[in-house]
């Protein structure tokens, strides 16, 4: 049977059939069509989002915070990583065993461990911050209901010895105190994302995009000299525990940059383990706390004296009574002088030559003196909650006021600005702005006195450590050293306290050509002496005296062994 | 004409097996750059350790107590110092002491 004969074809249907079906199918195949490019082309998204969800992943890009670093590149603070143990406690699932072995791992009684698992239901820290070492054996315990994340923490391995310069960090890596917070942005890093796609293995084969660049912090290079702060961390807390002190605070200032090169206070603390702080220990007494600084001031009303021309080094002044009474209230000097020059005013660090001196001058001069030389106004490093200490504007002297500020009462400053004040005579007359970084092109001073004043305070400021003078402990061996003693009553309630003093010295040498400026102060000494001839001036002799050999700078005095003077005939200064 | 496809399908599969080949090389390659770049990270961090464990070790305080106590170590008092400056003896170490 061939197919032309086949009766099929003598059918005859009617047409519309055939049409009916085109247009059926016709029109199915328009409706695939158009959800294809509803599909792929206007509405993508979310079956997109659905493809990529398959192999793309958005990784988190830790960031680590800067170094800390002290000029040498000797590390003083670093971040590492470590872990924090988190839980849910509703799906926690472990048998007694586990539980012993994990109550060990976090160095935690097994009790404490199930109180705080029972306290909270959905989200629990069991232990922060723990060495990854333990993390990771944490781990292989397998216990369910149990995570872990990374965080970072800071360490400090000089520890107490530079607490207060560096400050800290807080639970969350961000600083705090000291250094930390000053220069939070430079040290903070800014963790970014990415997003990548990964194959089954969880490889990561390609990137897709960067979302956020991750930027680590910067490290910092301190202008501190972590053998120097030793140093002298370690000369300040045996003077404050041989002299019962209630404090102690310590600067080191390169007299050529303005770097302070060490900064140590007393009492200090461990910033690794803060569990127990107090205020007390916080403080940064150099930067932070002002106190009336007695004698060390007295160098800056002759100063402005002699660049007046008021007075020369060689001009007597009467003391003759070792009092002088303004209004109704007396100065007393510790010992009668009689009459005595300019030089040995300072030399001797006699309060009446110092307030005659000074009720010879204009009160604006002399409060322009303060000003200039840093006083009143804060140092401006950065630091958080630097000191301005307190000036007041000269219309308001009254005469015994001004008095009493050429030998450093009624007026306040840290002693940050008191060591900065000092490079003026250091320096042949300039002020150096002071840094706590490491300064590779020292900045400009700023003139304040002629150097030819500067010059003649140098000498006698190198009289007042010599044999005649209110602190001979102050030399140091091979070295010519020129400095100030200070000692005031501490002010308490409005009034002075009897039996209550801070001892101070400022100081600098060689005094042929000036390298370091150092400043010790010490509160409340309670062992019997007070003088800052008598406590302060050895604390700055021995580190001095460490310094310059460390640095190098070679001596520009005979080396021969230092005589002190017999005990007890040593000149004391007014109080 | 028909020759002409047949080479030029020819060619196709081959650019096409060339691009899966090279692709997978290529992710194989990125995969090994990301796992440097994570030893890289882990490098840096262990330097850190070690360079915390140096700080650790080389404490001012703890040197200057091993000198002391277990070396019998001390600084030379002014009778035994002798002070050479640079330039008063040639070759002698500039500003140090003996």
């Amino acid at each position: 049977m061939n197919y032309a004969a086949s009766p099929v074809l003598a059918l005859h249907l009617p047409l519309w059939r055939s049409r009916l079906l085109l247009a059926l199918i016709a029109g199915g195949f328009l409706l695939l069509a158009g959800r294809a490019v509803y599909l792929q082309g206007l509405n993508n998204d979310f079956l997109q989002h659905k493809g990529e969800s398959r192999y793309s992943r958005v990784l988190e890009i830790s960031a680590n915070r800067g170094r800390i670093t002290d000029r040498h590149g000797e590390a003083l603070a670093i971040s590492t990583p470590v872990k924090s143990v988190w839980a849910i406690p509703e799906e926690v699932q472990y048998s007694s065993q586990q539980r012993a072995r994990l109550a060990a791992l976090l160095e935690m009684p097994p009790q404490e461990m199930d109180k705080r698992l029972n306290d909270a239901t959905s989200f629990v820290y069991l232990k922060r911050q723990i060495p990854p070492e333990v993390a990771e054996r944490v781990n292989e315990l397998r216990i369910a209901g149990l995570f872990q994340n990374r965080e970072y923490r800071r360490y400090y391995p000089g520890g107490e010895v530079m607490a207060h310069v560096l400050g800290f960090t807080g639970a969350d890596d961000a600083g705090q105190e000291g250094i930390e917070l000053a220069f939070q942005t430079t040290l903070a890093g800014k963790p970014g994302s990415r997003r990548v796609i990964k194959d089954r293995l969880g490889q990561i084969v390609e990137d897709m995009e960067s979302i956020r660049d991750a930027q680590n912090g910067r490290d910092l290079a301190l202008a501190l000299d972590a053998k120097l702060q030793n140093l002298a961390f370690s000369q300040l807390k045996l003077a404050v525990e041989s002299n019962k002190a209630r404090a102690g605070a310590i600067v080191v200032l390169d007299a050529r940059t303005g770097e302070v090169l060490a900064l140590a206070n007393l009492p200090t603390y461990n910033p690794n383990n803060r569990s127990r702080m107090s205020g007390a220990q916080l403080r940064n007494r150099v930067i932070t706390d002002t106190f009336e600084p007695g004698s060390t001031l007295k160098p800056f009303a002759v100063a402005i004296a002699l660049e007046l021309g008021k007075i020369t080094p060689e001009t007597v002044i009467a003391t003759a009574a070792g009092s002088l009474s303004i209004g109704n209230a007396t100065i007393h000097d510790a010992h009668r002088f009689g009459d005595m020059t300019a030089t040995q005013v300072i030399q001797r660090s006699s309060n009446v030559g110092a307030a005659k001196i000074a009720l010879g001058l204009p009160a604006e001069a002399m409060w322009g003196m303060f000003d200039r030389a840093g006083f009143g106004s804060a140092p401006r490093l950065g630091f958080p909650g630097e000191a301005t200490g307190k000036l007041r504007a000269y219309k308001r002297w009254r005469p015994i006021e001004q008095a009493t500020m050429a030998y450093g009462h009624g007026i306040s400053v840290s002693l940050l600005q008191l060591a900065r004040a000092y490079t003026i005579f250091a320096r042949d007359g300039e002020l150096m702005p002071l840094s706590l970084l490491r300064v590779d092109a020292p900045l400009a001073g700023r003139q304040v006195i002629s150097p030819d004043t500067a010059r003649k305070l140098r000498a006698m400021l190198e009289l007042a450590v010599g044999p005649g003078g209110t602190a001979p402990k102050a030399r140091v061996m091979g070295y010519r050293v020129a400095g100030k003693t200070g000692t005031a009553h501490k002010e308490e309630n409005g009034h002075y306290a009897e039996h209550k003093y801070v001892s101070s010295f400022v100081g600098f040498a060689p005094a042929s050509d000036p390298r370091l400026v150092i400043a010790v102060m010490l509160d409340e000494p309670s062992a019997g002496r007070y003088y800052g001839g008598a406590i302060a001036a050895p604390v700055f002799s021995a580190v001095m005296g460490g310094a310059l050999r460390m640095l190098g700078v070679p001596p520009d005095a005979p080396l021969k062994p230092l005589e002190l003077p017999p005990g007890g005939s040593e000149i004391k200064e007014g109080v | 004409m028909a020759r002409i496809s047949l080479v030029l399908l020819l060619a196709l599969t081959v650019c096409a097996l060339g691009l899966v080949t090279s692709q997978h090389k290529a992710r194989k390659l990125f995969a090994e750059l990301e796992r440097e770049q994570e030893h890289a990270k882990q490098l840096d961090v262990e330097w850190g350790q070690l360079q915390l464990e140096q700080g650790t070790w080389a404490m001012h305080a703890r040197v200057e107590k091993i000198a002391r106590d277990r070396l019998r170590m001390s600084v030379p008092d002014a009778k035994r110092t002798q002070v050479v400056l640079p330039g008063t003896v040639a070759g002698e170490n500039p500003g140090g002491g003996r």
